[in-house]
C-alpha cells in the first residue's frame, strides 16, 4: 500500500460517505428495508445498538463534562466557587457571568483585550503567511522538476519528526544574537515556515490543478506569477483554506515558543497572560482563580467558533493528514 | 508505507509532467520554493548547527568572577557531562515511560471512540463526534488550566466526590502526578486521533462487511479481525507522533509545578530540565549540549518504533 494511493482512497471514501447522506433523506421510516441506506451495524440486534449507544453516551460525558464545569464556573463569582464542592459544582450558583466579564476585561488596564488582540494578530498573520508560502512551495515541488527537488521534499517530510519544542531553544540562542528577543518578530517569523502545511499543499496540487490547464495557460502567454496568484491559488481555495485553518489553530495554540521569546506583558499571547495569571497565586499570593477561568473560556470560544464554521475544511485537512 | 517514506513518494508526482521543459522553467519552478527554503535554513537548519556549535563552549569564571566570564572552547566536556547527569537520564526515562504508557491507553481509547461511532446509526454520528471533538477545540493551556482547577480540593468537584466514595485521592501526589497529567493530555487529544482513525475506517470497503455478515460474523468479530488491521498504519502513525510529543512534553509539568512544586521538580522532564538549564543556570552551552543529545535519543525511539510498527505480520 502506497501512501499517495491510500490518500486519494481516503479523501474519496469520505466524501461519498458525506454525499450519502444529504438532509433530504426521509427521516421517519421506521422499518427501512434497503440495506444499502443503512449504517455499517445495521445487522446488529436491538442490545448491540443499545451497547454501542451507552458506550457513545460514556465517552461524550467524559469529552464534554470539563468544559461544561468551566462553563458554569465562569458564572459563578469566586467566593461561589469555592462554596461548591463536589458535584454542586457542575450546576450554576448565583448568575454573576456579566460581573466576571466585566472584571477580566477590565483587570490591569484591560491587559486581557491586549492578549486577545496580540493572539489574533499572531495568529492571523502568521497563518496568512505561512499559507501563501506553503502554496507557493507546494505548487513548486508538485509541478517543477529541478535540481534537489526529492531532496528538498525529503526534507519537508522529515521536518516533520525534528521535535519543535527542541528547536525552540536553539532559535532563542539565534534570535538572542539577532537582537530579536522581545520582538514581535521572534514569534511571528518562526511561524511563517511550516512543513507540513507544504506537504500538505504538495498533494492538494497534485490532485486539483491539472498541468494541461497550466500548459495552455503558457501558451496563452501568462506569466509564471500571474499563473501562479490567478489560477493555481483559485483552484486549490478549499486546500489553502485547511493550511489555514490548521496553522491558525496551531499558533493560537503556542505557548513554549512565546514564553521564551516575549518579556513584556504588552506582546504576550493570551496563553502566556493566562499562565502569568494563574501564577499570581504563588507568586504574590494573589487569587486570580476566577479570572483565570473566565480568560480560559473566553480565548477558547472564538477558536471553538472558527473551527465549527470551518469543519469542512479541517476533516479533508485531517483526512489527508493521517496518511502522510 | 514500509519503506521510508520520503523517498518514494518524492517521485510520484512526476509520472504526468508537463511536455516543454525548458531550463527557465525549472529555475521558475525553484524560485516558487525559495521563501519555504530560505525560511527552512533560518529557522531548523541554522539554529541547530548553532546550536552545536554552542554545545562546545562553556562559560569560565575567572578568578573570583571579579574579571567577568570568558568562553572556551571544551571539546565533547558538555556533552559528557550530560552523559553522566543522572538528573537528565532520569527525566528522560520518566517521561518514555510515560509515553509508553499513555500512548496505547490513549489509542485504544480513540479507536474504541471511532470503532462505537463506526457501529452507531447515522443521525448519532453526527450529534457524538462533535462531542468528541469539543476536547480537542480546547487550547492545551487552557485544557491543563481548567483541568487542574478540576482536580484542586478547593475549586474542583472531583476530590470531594472520591471522598464521599471513601477514597482520599490527592491529584498533586507525586504517586497520582503521572496519573492526572496522563488524564488530561488523554482528554485533549483522543477528539482529534479519533477523527483520524474514523476517517481512515470510512475508507474500509463495505462489501468487505457485507460478505463477513454473510458467513455469519458478529459486528464485534467485524470489528476486531476487519477494521482493526484496516487502520493499523494510521495508528502507528499516531502513536509514534504522540510519542514524540510526549517525550518533549513541557507545558502541562510547569503547570502542575506552579501547585506543587515539591512533587514537579525543576527537571521533572527534559525540556523542562533544558529550560531551567538556560534561563534559571543560565547554563547556555550545556542547555544546547542536553539539546542535541535530547534530539538523538527521539530520533533513535521514533526509528526504533517506526520499524516495530510497521513490521509485516502476514
Amino acid at each position: 500500500m502506497t501512501a499517495p494511493s491510500r490518500t486519494a482512497d481516503d479523501s474519496t471514501a469520505h466524501e461519498t460517505a458525506r454525499r450519502a447522506a444529504p438532509p433530504s433523506r426521509p427521516r421517519r421510516r421506521r422499518r427501512p428495508r434497503a440495506a444499502e441506506d443503512m449504517p455499517v451495524g445495521h445487522g446488529q440486534s436491538r442490545t448491540g445498538q443499545l451497547f454501542v449507544l451507552a458506550g457513545l453516551g460514556l465517552f461524550f460525558v467524559y469529552s464534554v463534562a470539563p468544559v461544561w464545569w468551566l462553563i458554569v464556573s465562569a458564572t459563578k463569582d469566586q467566593r461561589d466557587l469555592y462554596a461548591s464542592p463536589g458535584l454542586e459544582g457542575l450546576w450554576f450558583g448565583d448568575f454573576n457571568l456579566v460581573e466576571n466579564l466585566k472584571l477580566v476585561l477590565t483587570y490591569d488596564d484591560g491587559v486581557f483585550v491586549r492578549w486577545t488582540l496580540n493572539t489574533v494578530f499572531y495568529s492571523g498573520v502568521g497563518a496568512l503567511v505561512s499559507t501563501v508560502i506553503a502554496l507557493a512551495a507546494g505548487y513548486g515541488i508538485s509541478k517543477f522538476r529541478f535540481r534537489g527537488r526529492s531532496i528538498a521534499l525529503g526534507f519537508v517530510v522529515a521536518t516533520f519528526l525534528v521535535p519543535g519544542m527542541l528547536l525552540a531553544f536553539p532559535l532563542y540562542l539565534l534570535f538572542s544574537k539577532m537582537g530579536l528577543v522581545d520582538t514581535v518578530w521572534a514569534v511571528l517569523i518562526p511561524s511563517f515556515v511550516n512543513a507540513f502545511s507544504v506537504y500538505l499543499a504538495k498533494v492538494y496540487c497534485d490532485s486539483s490543478v491539472p498541468d494541461e490547464l497550466l500548459d495552455a495557460a503558457r501558451v496563452d502567454g501568462a506569466g509564471e506569477l500571474r499563473l501562479f496568484f490567478q489560477i493555481v491559488v483559485r483552484i486549490m481555495t478549499s486546500g489553502a483554506a485547511t493550511i489555514f485553518l490548521l496553522a491558525f489553530v496551531g499558533a493560537w495554540n503556542s505557548f513554549f515558543l512565546p514564553l521564551m521569546m516575549l518579556r513584556g506583558s504588552d506582546k504576550w499571547t493570551l496563553a502566556l497572560g493566562l499562565y502569568a495569571w494563574a501564577g499570581k497565586r504563588v507568586e504574590s499570593g494573589t487569587d486570580l482563580t476566577s479570572l483565570v477561568i473566565m480568560g480560559s473560556l473566553l480565548s477558547t470560544i472564538p477558536l471553538a467558533i472558527f473551527m465549527i464554521a470551518m469543519a469542512r475544511f479541517w476533516r479533508s485537512g485531517v483526512t489527508l493528514g493521517s496518511l502522510k | 508505507m514500509t519503506s521510508t517514506g520520503a523517498a518514494p513518494d518524492a517521485d510520484v508526482g512526476d509520472a504526468r509532467r508537463p511536455r516543454h521543459w525548458t531550463s527557465a522553467l525549472k529555475w521558475k519552478g525553484a524560485a516558487f520554493t525559495a521563501p519555504f527554503f530560505a525560511g527552512f535554513v533560518l529557522l531548523f537548519i541554522i539554529p541547530l548547527g548553532y546550536a552545536v556549535w554552542q554545545a562546545f563552549f562553556r562559560e569560565q569564571t575567572s578568578g573570583l568572577g571579579l574579571s567577568g566570564t570568558t568562553t572556551e572552547f571544551v571539546w565533547f566536556d558538555n556533552f559528557a557531562k550530560a552523559f553522566e547527569d543522572a538528573t537528565f537520564w532520569a527525566a528522560i526515562t520518566r517521561v518514555l515511560v510515560f509515553a509508553f504508557i499513555v500512548v496505547p491507553v490513549m489509542l485504544a481509547i480513540s479507536l474504541a471512540m471511532a470503532l462505537l461511532l463506526d457501529m452507531a446509526k447515522r443521525r448519532a454520528v453526527r450529534f457524538f463526534r462533535l462531542g468528541f471533538l469539543v476536547p480537542y477545540m480546547v487550547p492545551g493551556i487552557v485544557a491543563a488550566l481548567m483541568w487542574i482547577y478540576i482536580y484542586s480540593p478547593r475549586s474542583g468537584p472531583l476530590t470531594p466526590v472520591f471522598a464521599d466514595l471513601g477514597l482520599g485521592v490527592n491529584f498533586f501526589a507525586s504517586e497520582m502526578l503521572w496519573v492526572s497529567i496522563g488524564n488530561l493530555i488523554i482528554w485533549n487529544t483522543i477528539g482529534f486521533n479519533m477523527l483520524i482513525i474514523y476517517a481512515a475506517l470510512l475508507s474500509v470497503p463495505r462489501e468487505l462487511f457485507d460478505a463477513a455478515r454473510v458467513d455469519g460474523a458478529s459486528e464485534w468479530r467485524i470489528a476486531w479481525s476487519i477494521k482493526i488491521p484496516h487502520v493499523r498504519a494510521p495508528l502507528a502513525l499516531v502513536g509514534m507522533l504522540s510519542i514524540i510529543g510526549l517525550v518533549q512534553i513541557f507545558n502541562e509539568p510547569l503547570l502542575f509545578r506552579q501547585i506543587s512544586p515539591e512533587t514537579v521538580t525543576k527537571d521533572f522532564t527534559p525540556i523542562l530540565f533544558i529550560y531551567n538549564q538556560a534561563f534559571d543556570a543560565n547554563n547556555y552551552h550545556y542547555a544546547a549540549a542536553v539539546s542535541v543529545l535530547l534530539a538523538l535519543v527521539i530520533g533513535i525511539v521514533s526509528f526504533v518504533y517506526y520499524k516495530l510498527a510497521n513490521r509485516p505480520t502476514t
